[in-house]
């Protein structure tokens, strides 16, 4: 992917909600920017972190608040080259790098967050480097695989329709995302931010690479299913390696709000070859816990995935309701979010589940093909 | 007295005559390309059958207490694009909203139909009710201006977060209304819901349908003039309620879905189940909705109206492709539909002469209906009949489970002419039930004098209190329903719906009440 045209954008949508793993927000929008803004300035070229130069900078840019709000209150992207100003002046302070060249990224490659810095980008005339901070969705700010290596996400700037800016510098990747999330409400619970300035070193070294080419072929991937009347759902497993958790319907769907976090409940119904079995999923923003007959079968920072069984696209956990026939994977996370780091920062017990972290392939060792074999 | 309920099908239009809650006469008219001939024809059958007036069943057009009307008219005329008005979009919410122009999302053939323009200003809130910016008034007269001369026919106001509060979009009517008299105005907080973009595309689409509307009101008011009926008249709404003629006439697109809408309707009230699933069969399909205190479940999600994301309230529909006139292939996986001959069945199928193996030809071969000539369809393998018929009732209890949105069972209302292919009988329902005159459900729930009306807010469950919001939001949604004509006496709350706005601190919650009430012609309930 050398750059990203107008014809790539629903292909990355379909592949980013998926890897929203039920969160993430819907990608609609960020579909729409993109396109507004490929089709007043052109493609976005798209460069690989070995491209980066030594004293080049990249500055991930996406939005911070609602997707409700954000759905209501349709952006203004005017604010952008002031915000980046601003975050380059903060990163750059003590002494600019001479020569290098800036860059953005998303930070997310979950929902709406991986289409945002398509449009970002093209308005801004930056070049987009193909990595991001999670390798999926995640609810709060310090989530990413460079807090692990002690990347700040500060000086975060946000910036609302106004031009007005803020910068955040807050002594750890948490208290950032408290006190963003507070200037957010204030410029009314969506705004522009940019966040985790990095140089090309820590940028090789600390994001997920190859991502929005990730989320475009696995986008791709399902289209091509449909279009040849092939199991979609079979071409996202094969796609990402995924186990398949159960195939059946959704019998509940419970909504609740507890400790400030809006937590869901729903039971899988097992269909077909899981019939007699359920699936409980446990889910906040994104899904996090997958019990299947009351063990363990996934939890977070792996990715768990529901599917519509028909077309192979995410159901978010928003639009989860009874009745749904649907297909539950479960997918590897990023090898560094499974360390004991990555695990107290977004492993089961950082979300409140009192629950060991066990691999998504040592629960369910047999590969999806393999299944497949056995089973004709 | 009577009220007279007409639906305006793609094929026939039917007209039933009610007294209170008993069909006293039915009529049927070919739909005709105008609606209102069809309409005056299928009236003048339920006059002519009833007789003389003051005989016993008879319909004399004095008795008539309100003529309700459910038609797709103004759905056809804009997804065929005929007779559109020329639409100017006014929207508030500068310096928000610039990066996504309004009608970036429409095909740019159907947008080219409306020859339409828009015009960003300054206003609209933020979801805490704070305006983003403040009205600009010498800006909305400037717009006013231009669109005076660009002589645009209609115009579109959308506010942001106009749900939460409306005031921006009131005060640019003012202001636009003083400078273009004559020119219609749509507000988007009066036909939509949160969601700019879908909410403002209905309002467009609503704009460009008022000189459709105006026309066709005025048509409708003169049929039925030219009948000796002197009774109101009334338009049925995607939510089950009715409109009046001036009401639809500002609101075009709240009848574009009525005819899934009075089916459903109409089933509650012949079986006088009020919480059920109706499985309304057709020659093409059948539709499956389910009823909530008498009224259709609506969609969560966006409709697409003529390729346009639209978020109005439409009844939640799923449509299978089996229908009395679905072609049968036999020896197939999935032996019946969704191909069809549709309205020429009693031309084509084999009972009836024809040549083609239809969904009537298996109900009539399996013996559970008794239309055409039997001895047509005697040389039909048994076994083969049974098993198509066995899948064609498993989709349809599939369809009826899918939705449920409990595990408990719900009871199940058939109606509509295809649903001789079903017994009274399905896997995993407690109760099917076919009421006496389901073939007309459509033209009965048309005639069902309600009207209900919703209120919304956005509120924060750890400062506000719940049961107080509830109140002032039924309150609200009351004086719209009064508003709308219904008997004050008679309004209840039959909807309480929360929905959580995720990642905004506080959990602030979504809050939506609906109410309805009585019209006060002729008594009715569902």
């Amino acid at each position: 992917m050398r750059e990203i045209t107008e014809e790539h954008l629903a292909d990355i949508a379909v592949g980013a909600a998926i890897l929203g793993a039920g969160g993430g927000g819907d990608p609609r929008l960020g579909e729409l920017l993109a396109r507004a803004a490929i089709r007043s300035h052109g493609p976005v070229r798209v460069i690989t972190v070995d491209e980066l130069g030594t004293d080049d900078l990249v500055v991930p840019v996406s939005m911070i608040g609602a997707p409700t709000v954000a759905n209501e209150k349709l952006p203004n992207l005017e604010a952008l080259p002031a915000m980046l100003r601003l975050a380059r002046r903060a990163v750059e302070g003590e002494g600019p790098r001479a020569g290098g060249v800036l860059h953005t990224m998303p930070i997310e490659v979950g929902g709406i967050a991986a289409l945002l810095p398509i449009a970002m980008a093209a308005e801004l005339g930056l070049a987009l480097v193909d990595a991001d901070a999670m390798g999926r969705a995640f609810p709060e700010l310090q989530m990413t695989v460079p807090t692990l290596y002690g990347i700040d996400a500060s000086p975060v700037v946000l910036a609302d329709e106004h031009g007005n800016a803020v910068v955040v510098e807050a002594v750890s990747n948490a208290a950032c995302e408290r006190l963003a999330r507070t200037v957010c409400v204030e410029m009314g619970s969506s705004a522009l931010i940019a966040l985790y300035a990095m140089d090309a070193a820590q940028t090789r070294e600390a994001t997920v690479t190859g991502s929005l080419a990730h989320a475009e072929a696995l986008g791709r991937a399902v289209r091509l299913a449909r279009e040849r009347h092939e199991d979609p759902v079979l071409a996202v497993e094969q796609h990402l390696d995924a186990r398949r958790l159960i195939s059946g319907k959704l019998v509940d769907v419970a909504r609740r709000t507890e400790g400030g976090f809006s937590r869901l409940e729903a039971r899988v119904a097992g269909l077909g070859r899981d019939a007699g079995a359920e699936l409980t999923l446990s889910s906040q923003n994104e899904h996090l816990v997958a019990r299947r007959d009351g063990e363990v079968a996934a939890t977070t920072p792996d990715l768990i995935m529901v599917l519509d069984a028909q077309t192979g696209t995410a159901v978010t956990t928003e639009s989860m309701r009874y009745g749904m026939r649907v297909v539950v994977v479960a997918s590897a996370c990023d090898p560094r979010f499974r360390t004991e780091a990555g695990l107290a920062l977004v492993g089961p017990r950082a979300f409140g589940y009192d629950l060991d972290y066990r691999p998504v392939e040592l629960l369910h060792p047999a590969t999806r093909a393999d299944e497949l074999s056995c089973s004709s | 007295m009577v009220r007279i309920g007409v639906d305006v099908g793609g094929t026939h239009t039917d007209a039933v005559a009610l007294d209170g809650t008993k069909v006293v006469a039915k009529a049927k008219h070919s739909t005709t390309s105008d609606v209102t001939t069809g309409i005056v024809g299928a009236i003048r059958g339920l006059l002519a059958e009833g007789g003389e007036a003051g005989v016993p069943g008879g319909i004399a057009a004095s008795d008539v207490a309100a003529v309700m009307i459910g038609t797709t008219h103004f759905t056809n005329a804009f997804v065929e694009g005929r007779r559109l008005s020329s639409v100017a979009v006014v929207r508030l919410g500068l310096p928000a909203t610039r990066s996504v122009p309004p009608m970036i999302d429409w095909p740019a053939d159907r947008a080219a139909m409306l020859r339409a323009q828009a015009y960003l200003c300054h206003g609209g809130h933020e979801f805490d009710g704070r305006p983003i910016s403040t009205l600009d008034r010498a800006e909305l007269r400037a717009v006013a201006q231009r669109i005076g001369e660009a002589g645009f026919e209609s115009v579109a106001v959308s506010a942001v977060f106009s749900s939460v509060d409306p005031s921006h979009e009131l005060a640019a009517a003012e202001i636009l209304a003083a400078e273009l008299p004559g020119v219609p105005l749509s507000l988007s907080h009066e036909i939509g819901r949160v969601g700019m973009l879908a909410r403002e595309n209905a309002t467009i689409i609503n704009a460009s349908l008022r000189g459709v509307a105006s026309e066709t009101v005025a048509s409708f008011r003169r049929a039925v003039a030219e009948l000796d009926i002197a009774a109101p008249i009334f338009l049925s709404r995607n939510d089950g309620t009715l409109g009046s003629l001036e009401q639809c006439e500002r609101e075009p697109v709240a009848t574009f879905t009525s005819g899934p809408t009075n089916s459903m309707r109409g089933a509650a009230l012949l079986s006088q189940v009020g919480d059920c699933v109706v499985v309304d069969i057709g020659g093409t399909t059948s539709d499956i909705g389910v009823l909530v205190n008498g009224f259709p479940r609506e969609t969560s999600t966006e409709a697409l109206i003529g390729e346009v994301r639209t978020n109005f309230r439409l009844p939640d529909v799923l449509s299978l492709g089996i229908g009395g006139g679905s072609i049968v292939a036999l020896d197939a996986p999935a032996p019946v539909g969704p191909a069809s001959v549709g309205y020429r069945l009693r031309e084509e199928a084999l009972v009836f002469g024809g040549t083609t193996l239809t969904a009537t030809d298996l109900a009539v071969a399996d013996g559970r209906a008794e239309v055409g000539d039997p001895a047509r369809v005697a040389h039909l393998d048994r076994d083969q009949v049974a098993a198509a018929v066995r899948w064609l009732e498993a989709q349809i209890a599939d369809g009826v489970d899918r939705m449920r949105l409990a595990a408990a069972p719900l009871p199940v209302v058939l109606v509509g002419g295809g649903s001789v292919l079903l017994r009274e009988h399905l896997a995993g329902t407690p109760e099917v039930v076919r009421p006496e005159n389901f073939e007309a459900a459509n033209a009965v729930g048309a005639a069902i004098a309600q009207v209900g009306t919703t209120a919304e807010r956005v509120y924060a469950p750890a400062t506000d209190s719940r049961a107080q919001v509830i109140d002032e939001v039924a309150d609200e949604a009351t004086a719209r329903a009064v508003a709308a004509g219904a008997d004050p006496a008679t309004i209840r709350v039959v909807d309480v719906d929360e929905v959580a706005v995720a990642y905004v601190p506080g959990n602030p919650v979504q809050l939506k009440v609906r109410v309805v009430g009585d019209l006060p012609v002729g008594s009715s309930h569902a």
